[in-house]
Formats: structure tokens, sequence, C-alpha cells
């Protein structure tokens, strides 16, 4: 399937096609566009104004695909908290991860300007938060 | 003539009532620091950040039943310009001593008090940092401040050193 967000990628962005790759579609292909009109016909836009997969009422695009597609996994949850506050900022969910992880996705966007180059990096980081947050889950303690 | 930077503005209007979406909305504006323009016209230095935030918050208004519009504009002088930024910079100023009052507060407390008081101020600073565009000059005591909770010995840093830098801060 083909999948379209807006160019310059950050954290919910990163997360979202992480999340996508993983758990929605095996083999995406991602488009990044400057303006909403030049999302492909044939593609799923997602974090963008005024489409079904982006920010609603107090959650970001990450929560949004969770609840669209019926994701309960607790470990995605957890997740799903981190990048809630690395990108809105809220307070809602106690995540010291997030600013921390927020620095790291700006400081890559300074450095890359190509956004595939930047999923490529970032997905093995999501990767290891996913598998991280799963051992804390089953030992119920940080793992090592 | 120092060119003029841009700014991303919000145009927007939201029904008076019900009051809970309207004050919501309200309160997010506040937290991103906009500068008021005037009623229902709010501006933030124009970068990727600053932009997507306006456009989320355009997109409260418009689900709340109100409208919005974001633009990106330029002041067409640098005294409106100056003038923003002061306004911007002196409400982030009230911030910081506010951090500093707390600190000198919470310099009397021990143990996990004190704990649990420098961690709260620090996320304060860290919030206040994301929103200050024009750091004023109440910005370095404020750090100092909780950094003495910790460190005693605190002195101000040199000129030149490695501060937080400010969001949208353009050379």
């Amino acid at each position: 399937m083909k999948w379209a967000t807006r160019a310059g990628v950050h954290i919910d962005r990163a997360a979202c096609a992480w999340l996508i790759r993983r758990h929605v579609d095996p083999r995406p292909e991602f488009v990044f566009v400057a303006d909403p009109n030049e999302v492909p016909p044939d593609a799923t836009p997602f974090d963008m104004r005024g489409v079904d997969l982006s920010h609603h009422g107090t959650d970001c695009t990450f929560e949004t695909i969770l609840r669209r597609y019926d994701l309960h996994d607790p470990v995605l949850w957890k997740l799903a908290e981190i990048v809630h506050e690395a990108d809105i900022e809220d307070g809602r969910y106690d995540a010291p991860e997030a600013p921390g992880l927020d620095v790291v996705l700006r400081g890559l966007s300074l450095v890359l300007t190509d956004d595939h180059r930047v999923l490529e990096l970032t997905g093995p980081v999501f990767d290891g938060l996913y598998e991280y947050y799963r051992r804390v889950l089953l030992l119920g303690r940080p793992p090592a | 003539m120092v060119p003029t930077g841009e700014w991303v503005l919000l145009a927007y209007r939201v029904p008076r009532e019900p009051s809970t979406p309207r004050i919501a909305i309200w309160r997010k504006l506040k937290q991103l620091g906009v500068a008021q323009l005037g009623d229902g016209l709010v501006a933030l230095p124009a970068d990727a950040r600053t932009r997507e935030q306006l456009e989320w918050a355009a997109d409260d208004v418009l689900a709340a039943g109100g409208t919005a519009s974001v633009w990106l504009a330029r002041p067409a002088s640098t005294a409106a310009e100056r003038e923003f930024a002061a306004q911007m910079a002196a409400a982030r100023g009230g911030e910081y001593a506010a951090v500093t009052a707390a600190a000198d507060a919470a310099a009397t407390l021990s143990g996990a008090e004190r704990q649990a008081a420098v961690r709260r101020l620090r996320n304060e600073l860290r919030r206040i940092g994301r929103r200050d565009f024009f750091p004023p000059s109440e910005r370095d005591a404020a750090q100092l401040a909780v950094r003495r909770l910790t460190d005693p010995d605190a002195v101000e840093r040199e000129p030149g050193s490695i501060a937080e830098p400010a969001p949208g801060a353009r050379s």
C-alpha cells in the first residue's frame, strides 16, 4: 500500500511510519509531500490536517492509528505515551523518555534531508524501544 | 534596514458557547507562547515546528465549530517586529521570575521535598524554554536559582557557554 505524509518528518510521523510497517502493512511505500494537494490518489494520508489518520481531540496521530486499526498491544500503548509527550508535550502522560527522543529526532532532521533515510535510521530505534518495554511488561521491571 | 523575519499567523474565531473548547484552545495557544496581535489573531516566529503547531491549533478551532486560517507573513516594519518580540520576551520574563521565586522558596526544603521541587522546576524551565523565542534577561537567573538547589556553588555561566537554544532562534 501507499502512504503519504508531510515532508520533514519528526517524532510522530517517524513513529507512525514504523507502526504502519510493523503492525498494519508489512510492505508499505511512503510518499512525502510538501502540500496536502500533492497526496497521490492511491495513497492513505496520515499526520496531515484534515485527514482521518491525524490528531483527534487530545490524541496524536500514533494514538489515532492504534485506535483505527484496533491495535490493543499494551507495549504499543506505552510507546504511544512517549510519542505523545515528545510530540504534544501536554503532560498527559509521565514519559521522561520523551524530551530525549524529541531532541534525537530534531537533531537527525538537521543532518538528514531525505525522509526515507530518517525512517531507515529511526526504525531500529523504535524496534529497540518496543523490545525494551515488552520486557519491562513481562518482567515487571527494567531489563538488565 | 534590517529585514524582518517570517512569522506564522493564526486568524481564528471560536463560538462563545460552549466555553470548554474555547478555553482549551486559549490554553493551548498560551502554552505555545504566541504573541497576541489582536482579537483572534496570534503569531509565532515561523519555523517548521511553529507552523505545525498553529496548523494543529487551527484544526482544533474548526473542530470546535469555529473558523481559522494560517498565514505566513512579515511585519512591514522592524519596529512592529520588535514590539511583538518584546511582548513575548516580557511574558516569558514573568514566567522565569516565578521560577526564580519558587526556587528561592524551595531552598529551605530538604530531602525528598527538595528533590521533588527540583524536578518540578526543571520541568517548568524546560516548558518555558520551548516557547521562549526571544530569551529575556530573567532566564539566566531562573536557571541559576534552580541549579543552586542541587549545586550550591553554581555560578552564572560565562557568556558564550552552551545554554539551551531558543527554539526559533535566528541569527
